[in-house]
């Protein structure tokens, strides 16, 4: 290979580069948290609820797990504005990832609600628990103790895919690497660099995720 | 200006699915093959090779597609060779799906007893002869479901080929956009078509996997 | 010369110490009957005999290949020592004729015709001529045991090696599986079998060890040993299991 890696033309972009991974930073955790509330409030509707709204709710998850996220995307950016809703690049991107935890995690905690015994349900209401108390106290905190890693890797994946929002032009890690690379054409170098980000990214939230699981189990 | 009628970009998104249906199972296929001999790798107790295993699927598993898309597209251009976003897609495409192939199918493994592995070692089968003969007729019936499951996730995995500029089914819904301005009708149409390809096997992972568990 | 050759053998897992010192000698013929206290390394030393465990220090020499060496063939020592375990571990999707010609055909190359009637003379010999094409899970406990025990004698081993072999069976359905070893024992095949049961040990065994500690504590013959125990350890343990 003639050809030589110039990693030092990258370094004049640092700021660049910061402002990209502050943004998918931010991007992720404001979203994961809406996303995990969609997705609690689907599992409970699906459980719990009318059989109606089970059944919006289902058709809603499947819709989402069986298209791609850069459709989705497209769909509410591009497609959402001639039904005479304009949304900004930020909230496109911030609306497409909720929608798609939401759908994703809907599925997930579900599973943990149906692995919780009847039993249990039964047991906290015999001890005069309001309905919504055992479900906060008992079914909730069992089934996300269940099912946090799978949630977690959950995360990390979307937090993966939101490198598709640069698409829209929403100004994350990615938008920061195709600036780059427009600017000093040196593509391969600004694109390792940045995917060994965001491996660096996705090994520390898992190592996060798991300390936050520690902390958040191991009081109760 | 040219008049798209409904039946124009229904069928002009027809015509794409096919490049998205065989880049799938390009991917699928060339993945899985990569994805067993790494499977093997893996499960060898040979520290290098399970070393070497650990790294590249941590890498493509913790790496956004697309930038893996990028890397390929870009990379193999710097050793003078013309990269196409066909070729380029496919191997990234191929990698990407190997790395979860190998892992879904090492809990496969995993999940035989060591027993089988016991028994197997003292009838002085080789390693590759226990792989063959005896673990993977076994994890294999258990892989089936979480396989089929991820072919959805391939599928929609080739959406992101469209950003390096491989004419499939997103590409096309783009393109077709911007000849028509007629974003709702598109990407609805877009997202309906993948959702046609993708439900049923969903569906039908979902099954394979009830009934395996009714069997146990 | 012996034919399973265990010279001053020490093994440990992390830094429990499990063997600490073990030396045997088994001729042709013998059948060793090992007993002892769970957790004293029975298991622990059949698995060195074969190679399934390494060990850290010693020498175990069977028919003629050392077990631990850094370049030891374990195939080809594999061949020749067969081994039955607690949990049978017959291969599932495999009925009980495959099970016993899985080795012959992949490991000897033997052609699948003449593995066929190999299967058939081991099977018949634990007396599931009927059974050839069952799959495990259509068979009993003994009757897996059986079948195990046939697919180790399809290799032609020299040694056997047994451990606990009807320690997961129901009560009514040790005898059958006992039954086929004395025959085995009978017809002069070598077996070294870890057991529980004191009474088939000193019918049918020719030699005796009783393991503590990690030691080979007493050994010799059976009726002796059981008669009189030298060792007040051995006079507890023969006294708590009889
Ligand atoms: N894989 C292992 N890792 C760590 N320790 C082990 C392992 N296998 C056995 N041990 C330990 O080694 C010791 C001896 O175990 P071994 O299985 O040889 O005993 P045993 O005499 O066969 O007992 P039992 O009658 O219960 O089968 C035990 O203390 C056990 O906990
Ligand atoms: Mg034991």
């Amino acid at each position: 290979m003639s050809y030589k890696l110039q990693f030092a033309e990258l370094l004049p972009y640092w700021n660049v580069l910061l402002y990209g991974l502050v943004f998918t930073i931010a991007l992720t955790i404001v979203s994961t948290a809406v996303g995990i509330a969609v997705g609690t409030a689907g599992a409970a509707a699906r459980t719990f609820g009318p059989v109606w709204l089970g059944r919006i709710v289902a058709v809603y998850v499947e819709l989402i797990r069986n298209t791609p996220f850069i459709v989705q995307l497209f769909f509410i950016f591009f497609g959402l504005p001639a039904l005479g809703l304009k949304l900004s690049e930020t909230t496109a991107a911030f609306l497409a990832m909720v929608i798609n935890l939401g759908a994703y995690s809907t599925e997930i905690i579900r599973a943990g609600i149906e692995a919780v015994p009847k039993g249990h349900i039964e047991a906290g209401l015999s001890l005069a628990m309001t309905k919504w108390e055992v479900l906060r106290r008992i079914v909730l905190n069992q089934a996300f103790r269940k099912i946090y890693p799978a949630l977690s890797s959950q995360i990390i994946i979307v937090m993966l895919g939101s490198a598709v929002v640069s698409q829209i032009s929403a100004e994350d890690l990615t938008y920061a690497a195709n600036f780059i690379a427009s600017r000093n054409f040196r593509n391969f170098e600004v694109y390792l660099l940045v995917a060994l980000a965001y491996l660096v990214l996705a090994m520390l939230m898992r190592a996060a995720l798991r300390a936050l699981g520690r902390v958040i189990f191991k009081a109760r | 200006m040219l008049q798209f009628s409904f039946w124009d970009i229904l069928s002009n998104l027809l015509v794409a699915t096919q490049w998205t249906i065989v880049l799938s199972l390009i991917a699928f296929f060339c993945g899985g093959i990569v994805g067993l001999i790494l499977l093997f790798m893996r499960t060898s107790r040979i520290a290098p090779l399970e070393w070497f295993t650990k790294i590249y699927i941590e890498f493509f598993q913790g790496t956004p597609l697309l930038m893996q898309l990028f890397l390929f597209f870009f990379g193999i251009a710097l050793f003078g060779i013309e990269v196409s976003p066909w070729m380029a897609a496919t191997l990234a495409l191929t990698f990407w799906t190997s790395a979860f192939l190998t892992e879904i199918w090492r809990g496969c493994v995993e999940a035989i007893p060591k027993g089988q592995w016991e028994a197997s070692s003292s009838l002085a089968l080789s390693y590759i002869e226990q792989m063959r003969y005896v673990i993977l007729p076994q994890a294999s019936r258990i892989a089936v479901a979480p396989t089929v499951g991820f072919s959805v996730q391939v599928i929609k995995g080739t959406a992101l080929a469209s950003i390096i500029g491989f004419v499939e089914l997103t590409k096309a819904g783009t393109m077709l956009n911007n000849a028509t301005f007629r974003p709702f009708l598109v990407y609805s149409l877009v997202a309906l078509i993948y959702f046609c390809l993708c439900f049923p096997l969903s569906w039908w992972a979902k099954k394979i996997e009830g009934r395996l568990n009714v069997a146990r | 010369m012996s034919l399973v050759s265990i010279r001053d053998v020490r093994k440990s897992f992390g830094p429990n110490e499990v063997l600490k010192g073990v030396s045997l000698d088994i001729a042709k013929g013998d059948v060793v009957a090992i007993i002892g206290r769970s957790g004293s390394g029975k298991s622990t030393l059949l698995r060195c005999i074969n190679g399934l465990e390494t060990y850290q220090s010693g020498t175990i020499v069977a028919d003629g290949i050392e077990v631990g060496g850094a370049a030891t063939n374990l195939r080809e020592l594999r061949r020749h020592v067969g081994m039955v375990f607690q949990q049978f571990n017959l291969f599932p999707h495999l009925t009980a004729a495959e099970n016993v010609m899985l080795a012959p055909t992949v490991v000897n190359k033997t052609s699948k015709a003449e593995a066929r009637a190999t299967a058939a003379e081991v099977l018949a010999k634990v007396g599931l001529s009927e059974k050839m094409d069952a799959y495990p899970s259509e068979l009993s406990g003994g009757q897996q045991q059986r079948v195990a025990i046939a697919r180790s004698l399809a290799m032609r081993p020299k040694v056997l090696l047994c451990d606990e072999i009807t320690s997961a069976l129901d009560p009514e359905l040790v005898n059958e599986v006992l039954r086929v070893v004395e025959q085995l024992a009978r017809e002069g095949m070598t077996l070294i079998l870890v057991t529980h049961e004191m009474r088939f040990a000193r019918d049918v065994g020719t030699k005796l060890v009783f393991m503590h500690h990690g030691k080979v504590h007493e050994e010799g013959v059976p009726k002796e040993v059981f008669a009189a125990p030298r060792t007040p350890e051995l006079q507890q343990f023969v006294g708590q299991v009889s």
